[in-house]
């Protein structure tokens, strides 16, 4: 097959729709994209390719893309939207958006974003120039993604960390310094089907195949704990209790690296004695894991010589999911895992570029303390919350919703969604959300496909450009790299341009100072000494420098962490902190605890003896990502159908075969699934996959493409957050019972 | 021309469907058809331990990807596997790789 040309970029949404980084070659014959591959010469993923992006052309060229602005016409949730220009939808965008702002304020205005991909420079550029501090990821109960292992890991030690897997280096896995982790501790994720924050998901596969073994702790088997050492199959919500007694085995029988520990860490006693209550056999209750494997899997990390831990998004959602992470982050300190190669690495931006500024410091350099301040008057949750005045710019979730609909203390008047399907995604009660976001006088969605979000509340919807047509540029962790387009589609834009645009609108200081998007991007990239077409042109991606604050190992050695300097960490104290300056600042326990989910056997038995079985949402599927692609045929005939897996004692006692319809429900309401009666979940959980709509069905009201009929996030309540504002949301750790479902013969 | 064929080194196939997207995007073949198609088996062997393991099957639709592999590249499957855990090469090498290790399947589809 001939090809008018090749182009090589960088895979970050939409497209793949995960968090990206993967190197990717487009094919383009006639200005269309007629094939995408990986880039073998690509250093994260050396040629490979999810099938998300292996069906890039199937998503972009899919029959029901949305090509071009739309207006709705008939009533909210009539689906009833027609053509119009991009000037008329950006006047009109603007002028409403001059309204809501001279009528009550700039912060009645959400910013509202998915999960973290290519998105957080846009938004935050448009909500700040706006003036709106509302930015959000609306419907994300406890704010519960990565922001509190983030902040657990910045006030512990001054900075983030990721299993080595030797990302930062352009030799990978041969760089004559790197070590392979002897042991890995899978914490709380299925690597295999999914690459989260940064982290390309079988890179653990690379190691195991290089001799690491495996520690997994999950309620569910997975493929990983099925090649396990030892599999620790724990009751949703408790990692933090386990977290605790491993560091009570560690400290007591004195397995932790005294060296490291004496000269970089502060508050062993304090934790001694706080580990101290959490003893195995107590923790053995707490958690459904025998006492013996608790005691062995403390020794069988501590012992191994590097080891590293790998953690998924069930420890922000665990109950005060800042204080489990920050335990969990205690283990790779105690035993001088901490910047190690094969250890828990510290993890900054490639020559310290950001898209966006990304914690409270930078938003200081950045934007003045002053302007962060007045920031903070008006955001969402920041006077309740310290943490969250404190730490990185979000508004909360949980306290939003409730203003949304009180209108107390101020309204909110309208919503601007962005890589967001709220209702058919990541919203926790969909039915609060729903009734929040009608009461809106104006919603902009911007999107790539209609979904339930756009047909409840859309009154414009902007037409988003996929990955392969678009100019921008990724840096989260490494390497820094650019996305280059290949084509046109329609008449979609970027989110980057169609936020750069009415961002200079609101504030034209900023087309002063950037003409350009290019000249924007130029400046963030300016740490590099090059262009964007510089980088663009020696390759498109860059890793960090040798002897810099981006590249491993051990940096508080040599004085590259701290701003003055001195060796050491970026904390108060200059040390890691066991007992954290930061969180008795914030107001919360300075050491970690274990607290009960909202939810269980322990808190609410008289609920348990209703509902007998705690629902575990959100297991991934390696073809879709969230609530994305269940439209796209080469990815949903993978994964067909809604399921629901159970056990087989489960299924059996309550009548429910294989394949069969069941109902799942508690106070909250009822939804179905399709029974995938499996050994691999406990028998006291369901495992029920987040993120389903029916592309298929009718996406008017009130069908909304199935979402009341299928949507395990209606099952689960808002307003479980963690006293830190940061963590708790219980998508993990909801009480349900199941049914055979009357009357569906699908 | 030496025969060639397709090692599977299925200790370490993750089941992550990248092989059969690469198939269908490299024959054009519409969902419903599939080049290759990834096996599962599951069963509890003990309290403590199950056994999960995916195989990826070449179907009669396989052709080795004789389009790619005549001018030098790998097949589709081949190149895009995330856990890097298929080899395409002369039937008599792959035979030599398998008597090293264990878990792995030889096909020779055509």
């Amino acid at each position: 097959m001939k090809y008018d040309k090749v182009v090589t970029t960088t895979a970050w949404s939409p497209g793949p729709g995960c968090h990206g980084g993967c190197g990717v070659k487009l094919f383009v014959r006639d200005d269309k994209v007629v094939r995408v591959e990986g880039d073998e010469n690509h250093p994260f993923s050396q040629g490979r390719a999810c099938p998300r992006l292996l069906a890039l052309t199937q998503y972009m060229y899919h029959p029901e893309r949305i090509t071009h602005p739309l207006k709705r016409v008939g009533p909210r949730g009539s689906g009833e939207f027609v053509r119009i220009s991009w000037d008329e939808a950006l006047d009109t965008i603007e002028a409403r958006l001059r309204e809501i702002k001279d009528d009550y304020g700039p912060e009645s205005v959400l910013f509202c974003q998915g999960t973290g991909r290519d998105i957080g420079g846009p938004i935050s550029f448009l909500a700040y120039s706006y003036g709106s501090p509302n930015w959000i990821q609306l419907g994300l109960a406890g704010h519960s993604c990565y922001t509190p292992r983030l902040g657990a890991m910045m006030a512990t030690q001054g900075d983030y960390a990721v299993l080595d897997a030797a990302q930062f280096s352009p030799q990978r896995y041969d760089d004559p310094e790197y070590r392979v982790p002897e042991v890995i501790v899978i914490w709380a994720q299925n690597p295999a089907p999914g690459c989260p924050d940064g982290f390309f998901g079988h890179w653990i596969v690379d190691c195991m195949k290089r001799g690491s073994k495996l520690i997994v702790i999950d309620p569910r088997w997975t493929w990983f704990s099925a090649k396990a050492e030892m599999f620790l199959q724990i009751r949703p919500g408790t990692d933090g209790a386990l977290a605790l007694a491993m560091i009570n085995v560690i400290i007591s029988e004195k397995l932790y690296d005294e060296k490291f520990v004496s000269e970089w860490t502060v508050g062993l006693d304090e934790l001694r004695e706080r580990a101290a209550e959490y003893t195995p056999r107590r923790v053995a209750e707490i958690t459904w894991i025998p006492e013996a494997d608790i005691i062995a899997a403390a020794r069988m990390y501590a012992k191994a010589k590097p080891a590293a831990i790998h953690w998924g998004v069930p420890v922000d959602k665990s109950p005060e999911g800042t204080t489990v992470a920050q335990a969990i982050n205690h283990l790779w300190c105690l035993t001088g895992n901490l910047d190690v190669p094969g250890g828990n690495v510290i993890a900054r931006p490639a020559y310290g570029v950001t898209t966006y500024p990304f914690s409270t410091q930078e938003m200081h350099a950045l934007y003045g303390e002053d302007f962060v301040n007045r920031l903070n008057e008006k955001r969402i949750g920041a006077k309740e919350y310290a943490m969250v005045r404190n730490f990185r710019g979000w508004a909360q979730p949980d306290v939003a919703v409730e203003q949304m609909i009180s209108g107390e203390p101020y309204p909110i008047k309208a919503c601007w969604i962005q890589t967001s399907n709220v209702l058919g995604g990541q919203a926790a009660d969909t039915r609060l959300h729903h009734e929040a976001l009608k009461k809106m006088d104006f919603v902009v969605v911007a999107d790539l496909f209609h979904n339930p979000t756009t047909m409840a509340v859309a009154d414009i919807v902007l037409p988003v450009a996929s990955l392969a047509e678009k100019e921008s540029f990724r840096s989260w962790w490494a390497p820094l790299q650019v996305i280059t387009p290949a084509v046109q589609v329609g008449e979609c834009r970027s989110d980057w341009e169609i936020n750069f645009e009415l961002a200079k609108r609101f504030n034209p200081e900023l087309g002063k100072r950037f003409p350009t998007l290019k000249d924007l991007f130029d400046d963030r990239l300016k740490p590099t000494g090059m262009s964007y077409d510089e980088l663009r042109d020696a390759g498109g991606w860059m890793m960090p420098p040798e002897n810099s604050a981006s590249r491993p190992y051990r940096r508080h050695e040599r004085g590259l962490l701290r701003p003055d300097g001195k060796p050491g960490f970026r904390t108060p104290s200059g040390k890691i902190e066991f007992a954290s300056q930061s969180y008795a600042q914030w107001g919360l326990d300075p050491l970690p605890y274990f607290s009960e989910p909202p939810e269980s056997e322990v808190r609410t038995p008289e609920l348990l003896a209703k509902y007998p079985l705690v629902m575990v949402s959100g297991r991934r599927s390696s073809v879709f990502f969230h609530s994305e692609h269940r439209n796209i045929p080469w990815l949903r005939e993978c994964d067909p159908d809604p399921i629901v897996e159970i056990h087989p004692s489960v299924a059996k006692a309550n009548g429910i075969e294989d394949g069969a319809w069941v109902t799942i429900e508690n106070d909250r309401g009822a939804i179905r699934r399709k029974a995938k009666v499996t050994p691999i979940v406990h028998p006291r959980i369901v495992s029920v996959p987040h993120g389903w709509w029916l592309p298929e069905t009718e996406g008017r009201e009130p069908n909304l493409f199935g979402i009341w009929d299928v949507n395990c996030n209606v099952l689960v309540p808002m307003g479980t957050q963690s006293k830190s504002g940061y963590g708790g949301g219980a998508y993990k750790t909801t009480l349900v019972r199941v049914r055979a479902a009357e009357g569906r013969g699908e | 021309m030496e025969k060639q064929g397709l090692l599977i080194d299925y200790e370490f196939c993750t089941g992550c469907h990248s092989c059969e997207v690469a198939c269908k995007q490299e024959h054009e073949y519409p969902a419903g058809k599939w080049g290759i198609k990834v096996n599962e088996f599951t069963q509890q062997i003990s309290e403590k331990r199950m056994e999960i393991t995916y195989l990826p099957f070449p179907t009669d639709l396989c052709n080795l990807c004789h389009q790619r592999t005549s001018h030098g590249e790998l097949p589709a499957c081949v190149k895009h596997c995330q856990a890097a855990c298929m080899t395409f090469g002369n039937i008599t090498d792959l035979v030599a790789s398998m008597v090293k290790k264990p878990k792995m399947v030889l096909f020779s589809p055509k």
